[in-house]
């Protein structure tokens, strides 16, 4: 280590940077930053790693292909496409996968890597979701990451499009016609957007320099920003011994973090790579060039847009006698393409950025947060989280209904009528499995503080009676399972209380109800002193201690 | 940014068993329990037996090798597996393999390796670092308050209301030609959605050929799908393509619901039906030929061809247009006239909805 | 050539030499033209045992003169294709009441098939099975790329661009038909089985029907040039993948990563 820096090559060469960009105060600053160590923390890397290979594989595409919608015949090496009428990028999509050597290999770590970015984007936010990790300071961070994945969904609908194959056209004209919907302005909408009449022959290199240039822009920058904060704030950690608000442990970037994230980079870059060896994707020469004439049976979007595809099918054009769409003075309201199209992703995503400020609202919380929720302490946000996916899932599936139809030999109108029951009734069961599985957990947290691990071994006392020892957790075990903090209901205000007062009152409540307390040391004491068996009669010596309920504010009932 | 030094090693003994840390803000320590501190630092092998340390140095260096070794098999598989004589998919399969398994073995093993010797051998003492206010102290923001309202003050831009509101509004209306410079992304919608290339006397011809049908060809449950003759020589052929699709069926004309106001626009049992969904566009082209339904692929909105295309499923609310058509004095068929309502989807200006 | 040359004089060579030359020429024949079509060439005795076949396994569905009953359609006029495809492919006979008929094994040899056919076939005027030209697959690939092309046009909405197969309304389905010969694609577009339609020679001709089936036969032998092609599915399938194995694998590389060395 001190040969490197008192060689004189080197110091001269780390002297010339230091007195142009300060380097010496940037390696003091983030050389020996701490971050702390979970596998979950890995999602977001996944999603900032299959972004590059992104760009690296991208760049490489655009060598090659040409974003035009001229027609030509097809003159190359698939020989079932030879002498048919396509479009130019179609033919220099072909070309790159069947005339250049690891061309189609690299179509294929684009297009891996790309759903392995939307998927790891998904995961990420559910991590940071179900763990808390939105609320203060991070709030304007999750905006930030909700944005991204915005920007990640349009990324790859803009680039699912660019060969100009049958599947992806289909799609295309599935977006004209819903931004046709769209009241008043659709139809100009649809008419600037395509350049005219669906398809026309501009929306291909509209989309491509969407796709390449201003879109990964905005990601870029939106991540930036994105991990400017992370390190301003420095990373969230799970509550641990030795772990608290005020700390961060875990390893300095140099050289445990840098040589853990930067081998994780390769790794995420070769799975993607070895997926790409062996598996087809987007196989564009069976779907043939775009015409909007035939279609093939199975036409679905790739699976981060399944869900608006879903929606779509799941709602119906009548409602028994009554239509979905109407005309009012002439002028036609879609509500079957708006509703499903536009609304619902709409309310979803509303609903995702305004989160952080509508638990801080209802919980009152508003102190700076740097330890990470057990999913299972905070059950009523982990049920909604599991509902929205849920929520989520069914729309995605109805995506799926003539897939599943076929190879599960069931009809598709069933499928569909027991899917449009489950869009309704999916999320609320989902929430309700969801935090009863929580209240358990945290049940069994709490019997496991207070009378230790069951050892197996049964134990006869002097009386005749038997109970089975268990053996006391030790102080940092317990600590996991009582670190965390009782809540507190929202009260009504004093005095006149407003309408949005009690409203915010009783979702307080619906937020906290059927919370459970962490053990406190006095229950341990009492468990403790009652005999050295009273685990045989575990239970009975907690006075139901916090699963009181109903919100009446002061659970503290110890 | 200002972080004071992390803490070594000895540091994080100090921290054990610490129980400072642990009072969150606001609550009574009698009521929770303390935060132990970091347990004991657990050493492992590799720490402690020098020999497992040399084993673990070995295998981090075979793992960089392996991946040398996939770089080698990606140009052997380059030059070697030329794709330009052989055509085959064969061979365009084992190209992709080998330059694939190749190179993703290559890139796989430099982070195993990695990850492998920062887990083995670098130092993996757990450390801290305390965190920070994020919010500046009170003498911090009331300083950049007063920053910022000096500022404000010395420009005036208060004071000299004419000043700044001449500002506001030069850059109110300055956006409006970015906007305005969109208009040409396209033309206007006018009527032509209301419009196909049929109209009296054009022929129906097969897609994608353009060949003629005649009468007598669409036996009973038979499909043809159609395109207007001369749609090729059109300005925009895709586009009309888009609007004038026409799926060409012959059914018992007894099975055919009756609709006087249809009178005439079947021959002979032969009916022909836009394609375009009306819901989003997909083309509406499966047809079961017993239960004479049409299905569409895309969102499964169901028509029935004996109540003129009415929807029975799925989210589509209106019928197919049909399409009126009748024989020339050479036996093929001809359209009598355009849809009578506009084909595809719906749009905001569409009008009535039938 | 000394021995056979020695024997010619023999009394009986010349008869010998006539067998022979009558066999060559005889096979030669019955190879190189293209059979007629079994319903044309059926004898009465075809038709007979047809009839038996008929009366033993179908007539209980179709009616004892193939007249039809509520249970089954009528046979009069589907022609000897309808016979071929549905008892070729083991759809017939049905073996129970469901939305659509399965294939299954087949319950006939080619002789009886051909028979039933025959029967079939001396009711009514009806698409006959097609000539034996029309029963291969061809390599050509102009014609492959048409068959592609015409594919795509007339069956894909249905049976999916590779053939791999879709779904119909209330429990029907449109079959796979990766692995289904040249002469059952040609049957199924000649006589419009169950919900599939019509596709008569005047709308896709005899060769047509060929390069269909031959496009076909090209799009599932010849292998996927991209690696294993999780069914042919598109990108649900290419969704569960990323997420069964892509999102899997690297959760877990981060856990082993996350993980305390021993």
């Amino acid at each position: 280590m001190s040969s490197i820096l008192t060689d004189k090559r080197t110091a001269t060469l780390a002297g010339y940077v230091d007195d142009r960009v300060g380097a010496s105060k940037i390696v003091k600053t983030f050389a020996r930053k701490i971050f702390p160590d979970h596998w979950s923390f890995m999602l977001g890397e996944v999603c900032l790693y299959t972004f590059v290979v992104l760009l690296i594989s991208g760049t490489f595409l655009t060598f090659w292909y040409t974003p035009s919608m001229a027609l030509t015949t097809y003159e190359g090496s698939y020989p079932a496409l030879v002498g048919q009428t396509v479009s130019e990028a179609y033919a220099t999509t072909l070309h790159i996968s069947f005339d250049i050597r690891g061309g189609l290999l690299i179509r294929q770590i684009h297009h891996w890597a790309a759903l392995l970015f939307v998927a790891a984007i998904l995961a990420h936010m559910a991590r940071i979701f179900v763990t808390g990790a939105f609320r203060k300071p991070r709030e304007l961070n999750w905006v930030v990451g909700c944005v991204l994945a915005i920007l990640a969904l349009a990324a790859g609908f803009t680039g699912y499009s660019l060969p100009d194959d049958l599947l992806s056209g289909n799609g295309l004209r599935i977006i004209s016609g819903v931004i046709q919907a769209i009241p008043v302005v659709g139809t100009y909408m649809a008419f600037f957007i395509f350049g005219g009449e669906f398809p026309g022959e501009v929306i291909i290199p509209r989309l491509f320099i969407m796709h390449v240039m201003l879109i990964p822009a905005a990601l870029l920058a939106m991540i930036g920003i994105h991990l400017g904060m992370l390190v301003m704030h420095k990373h969230m950690q799970f509550p641990g011994p030795g772990r608290t608000n005020n700390n961060v442990v875990g390893y300095p970037v140099l050289p445990v973090y840098a040589a853990k994230a930067g081998g994780f980079f390769f790794i995420v870059f070769g799975v993607v790579v070895l997926m790409a060896a062996t598996v087809t994707i987007n196989p564009i020469w069976n779907y043939g060039p775009y015409d909007p004439s035939p279609i093939g049976a199975g036409t679905q979007p790739d699976w981060y847009i399944l869900f608006v595809d879903g929606a779509l099918r799941l709602m119906p054009g009548w409602l028994g006698p009554v239509p979905t769409e109407f005309s009012t003075f002439g002028y036609v309201w879609s509500l079957n393409i708006l509703l499903p199209g536009a609304v619902v992703p709409g309310i979803m995503i509303m609903g995702l950025f305004a989160y952080p400020w509508i638990e801080q609202w209802l919980t009152g919380d508003t102190r700076e947060h740097h330890l990470l929720d057990r999913p299972r302490n905070k059950p009523t946000r982990t049920g909604l989280g599991v509902a929205a996916l849920v929520f989520y899932v069914v729309m995605a599936l109805a995506a799926t209904n003539d897939l599943v139809a076929t190879h599960f030999h069931i009809s598709i109108n069933d499928m569909t009528y027991v899917l449009r029951t489950l869009f309704f009734v999916g999320p609320p069961i989902a929430f309700w499995v969801t935090k009863r599985i929580c209240l358990g957990l945290q049940r069994r947290d709490r019997e496991l503080a207070l009378h230790g691990r069951e050892s197996g071994r049964i134990v006869r006392t002097a009386d005749g009676e038997y109970f089975e020892v268990h053996e006391p957790l030790d102080v940092y075990e317990r600590w996991n399972l009582v670190q965390h903090e009782d809540e507190v209901v929202v009260p009504l205000p004093q005095g006149r209380a407003t309408t949005l007062d009690k409203l915010r009152a009783r979702l307080s409540a619906f937020f906290f109800e059927d919370r459970i307390a962490p053990v406190t040391p006095a229950e341990l004491e009492a468990a403790h002193a009652h005999g050295g068996h009273g685990e045989v009669e575990s239970g009975h010596d907690v006075p139901a201690v916090g699963a009181t309920g109903h919100g009446t504010g002061s659970s503290h009932g110890h | 940014m200002k972080d004071s030094p992390t803490t070594g090693h000895a540091a994080v003994h100090s921290h054990g068993g610490g129980t400072d840390l642990a009072a969150p803000e606001g609550t009574d320590l009698e009521n929770r329990f303390a935060n132990p501190g970091l347990p004991a630092h657990r050493f492992r092998v590799t720490d402690t037996d020098p020999k497992a340390a040399r084993s673990a140095e070995r295998q981090v260096s075979t793992i960089f090798l392996l991946s040398a070794v996939g770089t080698v098999v990606f140009l052997v598989g380059y030059f070697a597996l030329p794709i330009e004589e052989d055509k085959s998919f064969e061979r365009l399969l084992l190209s992709t393999l080998v330059l694939g398994l190749g190179l993703g073995f290559a890139i796989f093993c430099i982070g195993i390796g990695l990850v492998h010797w920062a887990k083995t051998l670098m130092p993996d003492h757990e450390q801290i670092e305390l965190r920070h206010d994020i919010a500046g102290t009170e003498d911090d923001r009331r300083d950049a308050a007063n920053i910022i309202l000096d500022g404000v003050e010395e420009s005036g831009v208060m004071r000299r209301t004419v000043i700044r509101n001449s500002l506001i509004g030069a850059l109110g209306i300055l956006p409006i030609p970015a906007v305005v410079l969109f208009r040409d992304l396209g033309p206007l919608p006018g009527e032509v959605l209301r419009h196909s290339l049929w109209e009296n006397g054009v022929r129906l011809t097969r897609d994608p050929d353009g060949t003629p049908i005649r009468a007598a060809d669409v036996t009973y449950g038979s499909v043809f799908h159609v395109i207007p003759d001369g749609m090729e020589d059109s300005a925009h052929p895709i586009e009309e393509k888009a609007k004038a699709a026409v799926l060409l069926i012959r059914i018992q004309p007894e099975k055919v619901q009756a609709a006087p106001e249809r009178d005439g626009w079947d021959y002979d049992g032969i009916y022909a039906y836009s394609k375009i969904c009306t819901h989003v566009g997909c083309p509406v082209a499966l047809y079961e030929q017993q239960t004479h339904h049409l299905l569409c692929p895309c969102h499964q909105s169901t028509f029935d061809l004996t109540q003129h295309c009415k929807v029975i499923f799925g989210p589509a609310k209106r019928p197919l247009p049909q399409l009126p058509i009748t024989v020339d004095n050479e036996g093929y068929l001809v359209a009598q006239r355009d849809f009578p309502y506009p084909p595809g989807p719906s749009y905001w200006e569409r009008g009535e909805s039938e | 050539m000394k021995a056979l040359a020695a024997r010619r004089r023999h009394p009986l060579g010349g008869v010998v030499v006539m067998l022979l030359a009558l066999l060559v020429v005889g096979g030669a024949y019955s190879v190189l033209t293209p059979a007629p079509a079994s319903a044309a060439a059926a004898t009465d005795d075809d038709i007979q045992a047809g009839k038996e076949l008929f009366l033993a396994n179908c007539a209980n569905c179709h009616g004892l003169q193939a007249q039809g009953t509520d249970a089954g359609p009528t046979l009069i006029g589907v022609g000897s294709a309808s016979v071929d495809f549905q008892v070729g492919t083991g759809r017939m006979p049905l073996s129970a009441n469901q939305p659509q008929a399965h294939d299954k094994p087949v319950q006939f040899s080619d002789e009886q098939i051909a028979q039933m056919g025959a029967f079939v076939a001396s009711l009514g005027p009806g698409p006959a099975v097609p000539p034996a030209e029309f029963q291969e697959f061809t390599d050509d690939p102009e014609r492959i790329s048409k068959g592609n092309e015409l594919f795509r046009t007339n069956c894909a909405m249905c049976h999916n661009v590779v053939g791999a197969g879709g779904a119909l309304t209330r429990g029907k389905w449109a079959p796979n038909l990766q692995d289904v010969s040249a002469k059952h694609i040609y049957e199924a577009m000649l006589t419009g089985p169950q919900s599939m339609p019509v596709f008569n020679d005047a709308n896709i001709t005899p060769e047509e029907k060929q390069d269909i089936a031959s496009y076909l036969h090209f799009a599932g032998t010849e292998p996927s040039p991209g690696g294993l092609t999780l069914g042919g599915l598109g990108p649900v399938s290419e969704g569960l993948f990323a997420w069964a194995a892509g999102i899997l694998a690297l959760v877990g590389c981060a856990v082993w990563l996350g993980a305390k060395a021993s």
